[in-house]
């Protein structure tokens, strides 16, 4: 298929999509995969700070303890503002031209890509996996007490199912507001689905075209994500079917409960 | 005979709020002690200072002996040792019914899941609850999750038990279920430390009752001298009151 200048507008999005397919769909690729990655490192950071900033400290803590504490609360918050309350394409900037000016690492725009959005979901996450900590009732930590757990095992095995199940929509939120924001990392160079879009926009001098196609590629991606998390967020209510074993007359019998009250 | 916990000028502040002032009593192994009194006079928060959910401000909690206090006991170990039951079940809502029963037991006592299950079977056996297993927590009645926790305590194989007024948030119609439970235990020679409201199950039941008021204990004795003749003069207005309702 040949286009020029006096090409109708479908003959153009279908000449791109021809001739360009293989460039949307690897950066389509890398925008998920640094999204993904991103989401999956920056929750795990969440969870980390999480966890420390909700430690019990009281009166009874060691003094020692308490300052060191303090100190890493504050570092910790220090970070939670900075990444919250600065623009990701700046991060980008800052970070890519940085570590290679002070530290002379010269990171490939794909990892750097993966840590600049890990460490900005990091940010988020932290305050979302302390909400969700706090927000777990009272008495969940003080029966666990009550039988003997400590502190760490009544996180692991009591709060922390409860609190990451609550936030789980809060994650896929942050899932797919990367799929969209990684698109600011075109400005290190990272190949994401922005950047080979600009690309195959400048070698034909059709912009409308191709970022029509562009949209339309992340709206698949972030459709289909929500889609998939949307039901694996159900999956995880539990079941909503349990079953009563025996009965007084028929001890073998069993009752199907279906439904949730 | 033998004395579990002995409490020794135990004090508590709440900010400026003395909620306990000087508080000495004890219990001994098989004894059932009821806790009576009015809202806010200190009942819970005793109770929830013998488990340490509470950190007294002053004074002593021995446990045979030896001031749980002093830092060189862990918390956790002596918990362990002292069951609790709760007004609000807290009955933990990631996990089922058996799970609420085993998860201390493997986690804490180091159990296996085999010996964790049978022990935690044996109980809600003893409960009435083992046909609902595999439900939870928001599958059952308020009556039936109090008698899981009750079962979750009594699967860690506490010295003593507390029950902190576990038939308050429960609807008229459960209360009987329940108490009938902690009477069935009380038989078997349990040691149960209750703070409750059920006058007729203080009566019936303790071997001791003790009456708390504005964070002191005002008088302890039999339930019969409490109930039929009571020594204090603020005893026999609060119990007035009560059962006349």
């Amino acid at each position: 298929m040949v286009v020029d200048a006096n090409s109708s507008f479908f003959q153009w999005v279908i000449y791109i999509i021809q001739n360009y397919w293989p460039l949307f769909l690897r950066g389509a690729e890398v925008t998920l995969i640094i999204s993904l990655t991103g989401t999956i490192i920056g929750f795990t950071i969440g969870i980390l700070i999480g966890i420390i900033r909700t430690i019990p400290i009281d009166n009874n803590t060691h003094i020692l303890k308490r300052a060191v504490y303090k100190v890493v609360n504050v570092l910790l918050l220090i970070y939670i503002e900075v990444f919250r309350g600065t623009p990701m394409i700046v991060q980008a900037m800052v970070v890519f031209y940085g570590v290679a000016m002070i530290w002379g690492i010269h990171l490939t725009t794909f990892v750097a890509g993966i840590f600049i959005v890990s460490i900005n979901t990091g940010a988020y996450m932290a305050e979302i996996v302390r909400g969700g900590i706090i927000s777990i009732d009272k008495g969940q930590f003080e029966a666990a007490h009550a039988i003997g757990m400590t502190h760490a095992q009544t996180m692991a095995y009591i709060v922390l199912p409860q609190a990451i199940r609550n936030i789980l929509p809060a994650l896929s939120n942050e899932f797919v507001i990367n799929i969209k924001d990684t698109s600011v990392l075109n400005v290190i160079g990272v190949t994401e689905l922005f950047f080979q879009s600009k690309s195959a926009a400048g070698n034909n001098y059709r912009y409308f075209e191709v970022f029509l196609i562009t949209c339309l590629v992340y709206l698949v991606m972030t459709f289909t994500v929500t889609r998939i998390l949307r039901y694996f967020e159900k999956r995880l209510e539990g079941p909503d079917v349990y079953t009563i074993h025996g009965s007084q007359t028929v001890p073998e019998a069993e009752i199907k409960i279906v439904g949730r009250q | 005979m033998e004395k579990i916990i002995e409490v020794c000028h135990l004090q508590k502040f709440f900010g400026e709020n003395e909620v306990l002032k000087d508080i000495n009593f004890s219990v001994s192994k098989g004894e059932v002690v009821c806790i009576i009194g009015s809202s806010g006079s200190g009942k819970s928060t005793l109770l929830r200072c013998l488990n340490l959910l509470e950190q007294p401000t002053s004074g002593e909690i021995l446990y045979h002996g030896q001031n749980i206090l002093e830092h060189d006991m862990s918390n956790a170990v002596y918990r362990a040792k002292m069951g609790m039951v709760f007004q609000q079940f807290n009955l933990f809502n990631n996990l089922s019914v058996l799970e609420n029963c085993t998860v201390g037991q493997i986690k804490v006592l180091k159990r296996n899941l085999q010996e964790a299950k049978k022990t935690a079977m044996e109980y809600l056996e003893l409960v009435g609850m083992s046909g609902f297993i595999d439900a939870r927590p928001h599958q059952i009645s308020g009556g039936q999750k109090q008698r899981v926790a009750i079962a979750r305590a009594l699967s860690m194989e506490p010295e003593a038990l507390l029950f902190d007024e576990p038939t308050s948030a429960l609807d008229p119609e459960m209360v009987g279920e329940v108490l009938k439970v902690m009477k069935s235990l009380a038989g078997s020679g349990l040691t149960m430390l209750v703070v409750t409201h059920e006058m007729s199950f203080a009566r019936d039941v303790a071997h001791r009752v003790v009456f708390m008021d504005g964070g002191i204990i005002a008088e302890e004795d039999t339930p019969d001298v409490i109930f039929n003749n009571p020594k204090n003069e603020r005893t026999r207005i609060f119990l007035k009151r009560i059962l006349d309702n």
